[in-house]
């Protein structure tokens, strides 16, 4: 009887050598006549481990990391195979307490089985949610992801059930189900993560989607910058398929469900879902007027669900289990769980899949034992590049979607970026306006030339040139681009760049007083 | 893929696998950047009959997307990130510390055509920050020895 060794395929995990490692084990395996079965695993996201060499045993599975190449002769050595001890035994994964204090809902695989195995898929509790989902009426299924309280993760937060509802209730030849794989914002890797250690969960939270509003077509629109996931996906689809997961005739049920990853090519704006939906009619990414909304005309003019990766997983664990399963996670209007990317200059960087309500001091030092270089954390960038900073003093209000907006920022797709006190808030006030230059669509002037315009006010303002006479037209230019943009991409920029200047004037080189 | 030459019957065929998807511009733009680096000028008119759209359409389309490029690349394309998270790790000073190494700025090749640097904006190795891309293969915590040992390894291929 082989024992079972499990070497991450997360590009994270390779980013930090785990290729080597795998072939390190399986070649040192065979020089010593030792009897392994590899497993390429997703993440568990626990980065600074990484690579995180795991042994299944008799008590379960047993973690050693971070491993080099050059550890493994060492670890066969200590017969890590039988989970000898070694100067890298962590115990075992489970009892790692920045994994044991989640609760992995959407991330309950990722990690723990073979991402392309359907066997193993199916083995730890995979489609069961389409199962139930077949033998409940369209509107059933509805209800039940509405009654969960699921909302929108892409960032929005729009309620998915209701977005559903009005697909369910459109009339169209041709409704499809389009998935919003473009995770674009700096600080997030959850899609990621999913679509590499899980892709199964989203390929069944699509065909749900189908099932749910008579949909028969669905794409993954995914950013070109994601290779591994690309063939993860790809990989998954085929096996689903060849299961009759996807097709002509789901599982007997007489539907059909069709999918088929496309590709963007590194348009930060193409994740604006009417942006994206231009990108895959195979047009420039150009923000769409709304209405109609794209749950009325979006895909070639049909009825179109669109949403975020982790929106689409979060769906089979809703129909498994019940939407009150779900929904007893959270907090106030903010139900089940969010998985946060803890990134950036961070000790113990990775995913956490908590309860909405947790507070961003728990994130940075409880979980992520503060910064990386070791100096204090100073500003904290929340929800991606159109996300607000967060100085110190807002660091224990709780993650929850209104909690956030009453201290105007946001939780967008739950990335975490920490900066610690070497930051120049000005120069990131900089950068915002910048990145907005870079990636505009053009369609609407506030953001095209505003967003410009804004990068020579900020210069002006660092070089020291009526320095009150400028902070004064950046926020009125701000107020433009706020009420005025056609989509999040010019209508949020204001918000790193006004938070910037509200809680760190001092960067700027005007007083507290005088920023207002 | 460094020659600017490049073979239209090979454009044509990628063109006519692809035709018939609905939206196949980006798969086709695709296809022709994986097979010969880069969109030619030249293939613009040829793409444009294909699926009947206007030269100016195609046009828009490729320079409206970053990734999409219409000159040939070196054998080797470094991205790298200039993001927030990546900036909160020193990537400025990855960055000027590539530029100087290599010789060439964003958007350039080296003079004996091995590698290409482009920007780009997150790579999901947030966790890992600063990260590079590499053709297809993410490096994390790169600090200026390691890029300098990922360039090295890069030019010794052959």
């Amino acid at each position: 009887m082989s024992t079972t060794i499990f070497v991450p395929c997360d590009s994270s995990a390779l980013s930090l050598g785990a290729e080597a490692v795998a072939k390190a084990i399986t070649a040192e395996a065979a020089r010593r006549g030792v009897a392994l079965r590899l497993v390429r695993n997703g993440s568990r996201g626990m980065f600074w481990l990484e690579p995180l060499v795991e042994v299944e045993t008799s008590e379960g599975r047993v973690a050693y990391g971070p491993v080099l190449a050059g550890d493994v002769e060492a670890l066969f050595e200590a017969r890590f195979w039988e989970g000898g001890p070694h100067p890298l035994r962590l115990g075992l994964t489970a009892e790692i307490p920045f994994l044991k204090r989640q609760e992995r809902l959407t991330f309950a695989r990722v990690g723990i089985t073979d991402p392309i195995s359907l066997d193993d898929y199916r083995a730890h509790d995979g489609y069961r949610g389409l199962r139930r989902a077949l033998e409940l009426k369209p509107a059933e299924i509805v209800r039940e992801v509405t009654d969960s309280g699921l909302r929108g993760r892409g960032g929005a937060a729009f309620p998915t059930g209701i977005k559903w509802n009005t697909v369910l209730n459109a009339a169209g030849e041709q409704k499809y189900i389009v998935c919003n794989a473009d995770e674009g914002d700096s600080g997030t890797f959850s899609d990621r993560m999913i679509m590499e250690g899980d892709p199964f969960v989203l390929i069944e939270g699509m065909t749900i989607a189908g099932l749910a509003v008579g949909a028969t077509q669905g794409y993954i629109y995914l950013r070109c910058e994601y290779p591994h996931a690309h063939r993860a996906l790809n990989a998954a689809i085929e096996a689903a398929y060849g299961a009759g997961y996807l097709g002509a005739d789901i599982l007997g049920s007489g539907h059909r469900f069709d999918l088929e990853v496309r590709l963007g090519a590194g348009a930060y704006v193409c994740g604006e879902e009417t942006s994206l939906l231009e990108s895959l009619e195979g047009k420039r990414g150009l923000v769409r007027y709304k209405p109609p909304l794209p749950a009325i005309q979006g895909l070639f003019g049909q009825p179109t669900i669109i949403n975020n990766v982790i929106s689409l997983a979060s769906v089979p664990i809703i129909l498994d289990r019940g939407a009150a399963y779900y929904r007893d996670f959270g907090m106030g209007r903010s139900r089940g769980t969010l998985p946060i990317q803890l990134a950036g200059n961070i000790k113990q960087t990775g995913l956490i899949e908590k309860a909405f309500g947790i507070t961003l001091r728990e994130l940075l030092y409880d979980y992520g034992g503060g910064s990386a270089s070791g100096r204090p954390i100073r500003a904290v960038q929340v929800g991606g590049p159109l996300g607000a900073y967060l100085p110190e003093s807002q660091f224990d209000v709780p993650l929850d979607y209104e909690a956030y907006a009453v201290i105007w920022a946001v939780l967008g797709h739950g990335g975490v970026v920490a900066f610690d006190d070497t930051v120049d808030m000005a120069k990131m006030a900089r950068y915002a306006m910048e990145f907005c230059a870079v990636e505009s669509c053009g369609k609407c002037t506030p953001c095209r030339i505003g967003s410009t315009r804004g990068t020579e006010v900020i210069d002006r303002i660092i070089v020291g040139a009526r320095r009150g006479e400028q902070v004064a037209l950046l926020r009125d230019l701000c107020d433009t681009m706020l009420n005025s943009s056609l989509c999040a991409l010019g209508g949020m920029t204001p918000y790193p760049v006004l938070s910037a200047l509200n809680h760190f004037p001092e960067d700027f080189g005007v007083d507290k007083a005088d920023a207002a | 893929m460094s020659s600017q030459a490049w073979d239209h019957e090979t454009v044509r065929s990628i063109v006519a696998g692809l035709k018939a998807k609905p939206g196949a511009l980006l798969p086709v733009l695709h296809g022709i950047q994986d097979a010969l680096g880069f969109v030619p000028p030249g293939a613009v008119p040829i793409i444009a009959d294909e699926l009947n759209l206007s030269r100016a359409e195609v046009h828009g389309v490729i320079t409206f997307y970053h990734y999409f490029r219409d000159t040939p690349p070196g054998k080797h394309t470094i991205h790298l990130c200039r993001a927030e998270s990546c900036q909160s790790m020193n990537a400025a000073g990855l960055e000027a510390h590539a530029k100087a190494q290599l010789g060439i700025d964003f958007h350039e090749t080296t003079t004996d055509g091995t590698i290409s640097l482009e920007p780009v904006y997150c790579l999901g190795n947030c966790a890992c920050s600063p990260a590079i891309m590499v053709d297809h293969d993410v490096y994390g915590r790169v600090t200026p020895e390691r890029f300098d040992a990922i360039v090295a390894d890069l030019r010794s291929e052959k």
